[in-house]
């Protein structure tokens, strides 16, 4: 078990090393630093200055060993945009988006499993067959059209709920949480349908898989001739068996969706992390750009290292070649 | 002529044309994609307008509503944007770049893919290390992520002169670099297999070269999974193209493509334009849930567990 933990915290080290070397060679060589720092009446000697100053004269081994131990200390300079300390952009940001995911989640397991349940136990009825279209349709839903209908319908036409923003915020210590005022919980709506659409649908073909699985089982057909009730047979004895692997894709998807959540906050100008990045992007922020990029990595090798180790403690089967698994559902 | 005849009975006695017959949504989505395709490859002569030839738009024909609602005017059947626009041209000349940069990206994606998987599979060593950890690597980012950095670093690059013709290809292999990963590792996995197999090590004892076990003796067996997910990663790759260029890092707006057309959209949202985006954005999810559809098909009928 130790040899199987250290090898794969090494894995996820080498990881984020080569993600590290891709975000300092974008921030080394895609534009001059120094020049996207100074201003225009800079002299050759300020210049000058400024690149011995950021270390641009080292090797470059040296600069990456620094690059990569300032980052490991959340330290990724100074946003070239508006001269702010980048990791304190992200943390004003990360509350916005973390819980546009948070929400997003729980109305994927909320909505997801029910349905997934019914297509699979009513499997040649009506209803069934219009959830499974239902899924493929919701598949194929680009999420910022899901977005941008979603105001068309309740925005703009009805006037209902508003279409941008997050509303009045209050802060608890650093944090700032849309959950507790009505203009905050009312702003919430519609980006977290639009950013969990896809993921219901993922959820629920899952659950669907999962559930025709465990029904063909014994137990199933002990407890029905037991005489239990259908309904507690489906939900409670059959559902539960199948709760570990939706678990388990929630746990790795929730990297994925925050990197999602970049386009639904760029449909409704929700003011977090990814519109930051989208915004990096314009203005060609390089630090922000780059912090973003290591940011969202580190979320997703942390979890599926922990996913990795929680299954390795739990089935010993797979510890023994577990290098060999790896890279999951990398959905859109 | 003989043998078209043979092949096409064989296509009708086979499972695949069978179970095609036995799903209507399958029949629904061919041809609903084959009426895109064509429609859009025929772009040129079906539409009133160049939506590319900035010549041809008049301001005086802009935000015209689509032609069945009052103020609607003759060749402009869904309306026009603020350019003056006709939104029905923009829309088949949109969907043609949309349908070639999502091939392209496919093909591109699957040619990478299957070359190192291949190779990977069948020389093992520090070749296979070192290919597998750089797709450990691009997987452990998010997809959108590594093709928003390509594609916006590459504009940023790139002199201005040089990007305006480039930029269909550079979201080409912005799109192609997060996706090969998943072909190389499929083939790659059947090579391991196949390669210890009697008849591999027969036709290496007949000294065949390499590539050619490779290609007519090791590939074959692993095309199906690989025509699978060939088929689902096209409409994520036209999907991939339409969310970058709505983000604003894919095509620019004088050759919109259909990602383009809903942002130029959005920006109208709240001015009663909504035809501006809604028929963008219609013929966009219409293209993927197709192609999805036929992904799905191809998943089940293709799969020797369900037969």
């Amino acid at each position: 078990m130790l040899a199987f933990l250290l090898k794969r915290l090494l894995n996820a080290a080498f990881v984020m090393l080569a993600v590290a070397l891709l975000a300092f060679m974008i921030f080394r060589f895609f534009g001059d630093p120094v020049e996207m720092m100074v201003n225009e009446q800079a002299t050759q000697s300020d210049r000058a200055e400024l690149r011995e100053r950021l270390g641009l004269n080292d090797g470059l081994l040296t600069q990456y060993v620094r690059f990569v131990g300032n980052a490991v200390q959340g330290d990724f300079g100074i946003s070239y945009r508006n001269q702010q300390d980048v990791m304190v952009l992200m943390a004003e940001r990360f509350p916005a988006t973390f819980e546009l995911v948070i929400v997003a989640t729980v109305l994927s397991l909320l909505i997801g499993i029910p349905c997934g349940v019914l297509t699979a136990v009513y499997q040649d009825r009506k209803l069934a067959d219009g959830l499974q279209l239902a899924s493929i349709v919701g598949v194929s839903l680009p999420s910022f059209v899901v977005g941008i209908l979603l105001i068309l319908v309740f925005s703009v036409t009805l006037g209902w709920l508003p279409a941008f923003g997050r509303g009045d915020t209050v802060d608890i210590g650093w944090w700032s949480s849309g959950f507790f005022t009505p203009s905050g919980r009312a702003a919430l709506i519609l980006p977290s349908i639009s950013l969990s659409l896809f993921q219901i649908t993922l959820v629920m073909r899952l659950v669907r898989a999962e559930m025709l699985e465990v029904l063909r089982s014994d137990f199933i057909k002990f407890a029905r001739a037991r005489g239990l009730p259908l309904s507690v047979v489906h939900w409670r004895h059959a559902l539960r068996n199948c709760l570990m692997p939706v678990i388990t894709l929630t746990g790795m998807q929730i990297g994925n969706l925050i990197a999602f959540a970049l386009v639904t906050e760029t449909v409704f100008q929700w003011p977090g992390m990814g519109l930051l990045f989208i915004q990096a992007v314009t203005f060609v922020d390089i630090p922000v750009m780059a912090a973003y990029l290591m940011l969202v990595s580190f979320i997703f090798v942390l979890i599926n290292t922990l996913v990795d180790i929680t299954y390795a403690y739990v089935d010993p089967r797979l510890r023994s070649d577990a290098s060999v698994k790896g890279g999951v559902a990398n959905g859109h | 002529m003989a043998t078209e005849l043979v092949a096409i009975n064989r296509w009708r006695d086979s499972e695949l044309w069978w179970s095609f017959t036995q799903r209507p949504s399958a029949m629904f989505a061919v041809i609903l994609l084959a009426l895109v395709v064509i429609s859009s490859v025929l772009a040129p002569w079906i539409t009133p307008q160049n939506p590319y030839d900035l010549a041809s738009l008049n301001l005086m024909n802009s935000e015209l509503p689509p032609i069945w609602l009052e103020g609607g005017e003759s060749p402009y059947a869904l309306g026009t944007d603020v350019q003056g626009r006709d939104l029905y041209s923009a829309i088949l000349y949109g969907s043609r770049t949309s349908l070639t940069i999502g091939a392209l990206s496919v093909l591109l994606a699957l040619s990478v893919g299957l070359t190192l998987g291949l190779i990977a599979g069948y020389y093992g060593g520090w070749v296979d290390n070192v290919l597998m950890r750089l797709g450990d690597v691009l997987l452990s980012m998010p997809f959108i992520l590594i093709a928003i950095l390509i594609s916006a670093m590459a504009a940023q690059a790139l002199p201005t002169s040089v990007r305006e013709s480039l930029t269909s290809m550079i979201l080409v292999v912005a799109i192609a670099v997060p996706s090969w990963v998943q072909y190389a590792r499929t083939v790659r996995a059947s090579a391991m297999v196949e390669k210890s197999k009697e008849y591999v090590q027969a036709a290496r004892l007949i000294r065949v070269r390499p590539w050619r076990i490779l290609l007519k003796h090791i590939l074959p067996n692993t095309l199906t999974p690989i025509m699978v997910a060939a088929t689902l990663n096209f409409g994520l790759a036209i999907l991939s193209e339409a969310t970058l260029s709505f983000l604003g890092v894919g095509m620019p707006s004088d050759q919109p493509s259909l990602g383009t057309l809903i942002r130029i959209g959005n920006q109208y949202l709240f001015s009663g334009l909504w035809w501006v985006v809604l028929f963008p954005s219609i013929q966009l999810c219409l293209i993927v849930l197709s192609v999805n559809m036929i992904g799905d098909w191809l998943r089940d009928a293709l799969n020797p567990k369900l037969r």
